[in-house]
């Protein structure tokens, strides 16, 4: 028995549920020397906002245990100039296109959803309300509830495309920030993003990073993102896009076990650029293994 | 761009500081130019979640090779490959010098320490010889002298100690050079080292309305322009911008970057 891997999430039709994540991909061909863009189920594309914007200063990234710690603020050519540059690539491709969009204030993140509903090749759009690198937008306002409906709300009002807010790690209760996107119109949540996080060179007594704190990723923090994704299983029904330190098939299925219906490779892209690939390959081996026909079937099936 | 696994075929040191590792990698080692990099990982260093870039040292065939000094973690790994261990690499990466050089031009090489590497590599692919100037702190850290002499080269040498060569910067013997030989010679340069190194030689490039192609380092996280940790404030068509310095380099002319450090 050959186990089917495709699925439908949020309206979106993927040949299976592994994705790679915002800010590790580029915008699709950076890679494509490399990894065939057409085997996975989708690229997220590195976060759009309204204008070009130029990111923090260097150092950007170090690497710490199991895993690095970045700072890259963001930079990105803006929406026209994405739309421009990079999608006539991907609309080549058989993937699904989900656009990360961020903005520095509400109406931005509405201006930048307006600019994207209706584009030919564009499957969804991921909210980042958690990117720990910038002042203004980012985690500022993912880190309180009601700022976090108001972003959701504000971009569910600007378009028809299926809505994918994307959460920080570092809240109290995970579940009560999924249940107010789901309650606000989402129709999946990604989470999730990279820790707050700060290495420091002893020699100097200066921050590594340029804006001294970063956000933390990698296998370091997979073990913590799985309760994370468990919990938000408990709390909604929209499906759960998973991602935080998969290396392998192996963190992706326990994933889906706790509850997510799609996982994202992020860091390990970096690591070995076919990850994401063997990731599809190792779950497809699992679910044969297991007797397991459809890869639906894993998703919240955890036993306690 | 590609993906492959190399087998050690070489591993020796040269001198006290310095090795070279080389790897049998038939898929990469035809496509390098030289001033590319691969982007490395060993198996040993599994818990590392970045590649480790070095510049192309030369290629044989099948075979390319790295020129290497103990600095970190990665490299110290490095030191323990054996025969028939494998990596994986992923390259050539970036873009190489140019290699097409004006009717007049003589090309001058300059280099800090084992910045040297990519300058023989671009050394034996050029049909015309030139100066190479060779930095370092002692002795020990001038490397491939003879290498280039044998090549037909002419080879300055510095030392911050006087243990070899003059005296001083590497920019010592430079301008010692330039002011007896720029009146008669078009010089176009080739620099791989220290920041401060390849902005001295771009200014002096620059005032001389000289060409100047510098190789820079700056921390780097996927090596293909995807996650843009490593990027340079450059000026390209009088525009300022933020260029990669692993896919849009790490080749640029001294015209356009725009030093901050």
């Amino acid at each position: 028995m050959t186990p089917t891997l495709d699925i439908t999430l949020a309206g979106i039709r993927m040949k299976n549920p592994v994705m790679v994540a915002s800010g590790t991909f580029g915008y699709g061909p950076e890679y494509a020397d490399l990894v065939d863009l057409n085997k996975l189920g989708a690229i997220v594309v590195k976060g759009i906002s309204l204008e070009p914007w130029g990111g923090n200063k260097t150092p950007r990234m170090v690497e710490v245990s199991g895993g690095l710690i970045n700072a890259i603020g963001l930079q990105n050519p803006g929406v026209a100039g994405f739309i421009g540059k990079y999608m006539p690539f991907l609309r080549k491709h058989d993937l699904a296109v989900i656009v990360n969009i961020w903005g520095k204030t509400l109406e931005e993140y509405a201006e930048v959803a307006t600019r994207f509903d209706g584009v030919e090749g564009v499957h969804a759009l991921e909210i980042n309300i958690s990117c720990p690198n910038v002042k203004a937008g980012g985690s500022s306002f993912g880190t309180t509830l009601e700022s976090t409906a108001k972003v959701v709300a504000a971009v569910r009002a600007k378009t028809k495309l299926p809505i994918i807010p994307k959460l920080a790690p570092n809240v109290s209760d995970i579940g009560a920030f999924a249940k107010v996107c789901e309650d606000n119109g989402a129709d999946a949540i990604s989470l999730i993003n990279s820790f707050p996080a700060m290495a420091i060179d002893i020699e100097t007594r200066r921050p590594i990073l340029a804006n001294i704190s970063g956000g933390l990723s990698g296998p370091a923090i997979h073990p913590i993102a799985v309760k994370l994704v468990y919990e938000a299983a408990k709390a909604v029904t929209i499906p759960l896009i998973a991602l935080g330190g998969i290396t392998s098939a192996k963190d992706a299925i326990e994933f889906m076990i706790a509850g997510a219906s799609a996982v994202a490779v992020g860091t390990a892209n970096f690591t070995e650029p076919l990850t994401a690939l063997n990731v599809i390959d190792g779950l497809r081996n699992y679910l044969a293994r297991k007797n397991i026909s459809r890869v639906q079937e894993l998703v919240r099936s955890i036993r306690i | 761009m590609r993906i492959e696994n190399g087998t050690v075929v070489d591993h020796d040191a040269m001198g006290p500081d310095y090795r070279v590792l080389t790897l049998k990698l038939p898929e990469v080692a035809p496509l390098a130019k030289p001033g590319q990099f691969i982007h490395l990982r060993l198996a040993q260093l599994h818990d590392a979640v970045l590649r480790r870039p070095f510049s192309i040292y030369r290629i044989d065939g099948t075979h390319l090779s790295i020129l290497y000094k103990t600095v970190g973690r990665g490299t110290a790994s490095m030191q323990n490959l054996r025969l028939n261990d494998s990596a994986s690499v992923v390259g050539p990466l970036g873009n190489g010098f140019p290699l097409n050089l004006a009717g007049s031009v003589t090309p001058i090489l300059v280099a800090g320490g084992y910045g040297v590497a990519p300058l023989y590599f671009l050394a034996r692919e050029m049909t015309r010889h030139g100066v190479l100037f060779i930095g370092g702190a002692k002795a020990a850290d001038i490397l491939l002298a003879d290498e280039f002499r044998a090549l037909g080269w002419d080879v300055q040498v510095a030392t911050d100690d006087g243990s070899l060569g003059v005296k001083g910067l590497v920019t010592v013997a430079l301008d010692a050079w330039l002011q007896a030989s720029a009146s008669h010679t078009q010089p176009e340069f080739f620099a791989c080292g220290p920041n401060g190194m390849l902005k001295a030689v771009g200014d002096r490039a620059i005032r001389g309305n000289w060409k100047a192609w510098l190789s820079l380092d700056r921390h780097m996280g996927c090596g293909v322009g995807a996650c843009l940790a490593c990027v340079q404030k450059v000026r390209l068509s009088g525009q300022e911008t933020l260029a990669r310095v692993c896919k849009d380099g790490p080749i640029f002319e001294a015209r356009d970057v725009i030093w901050e450090d």
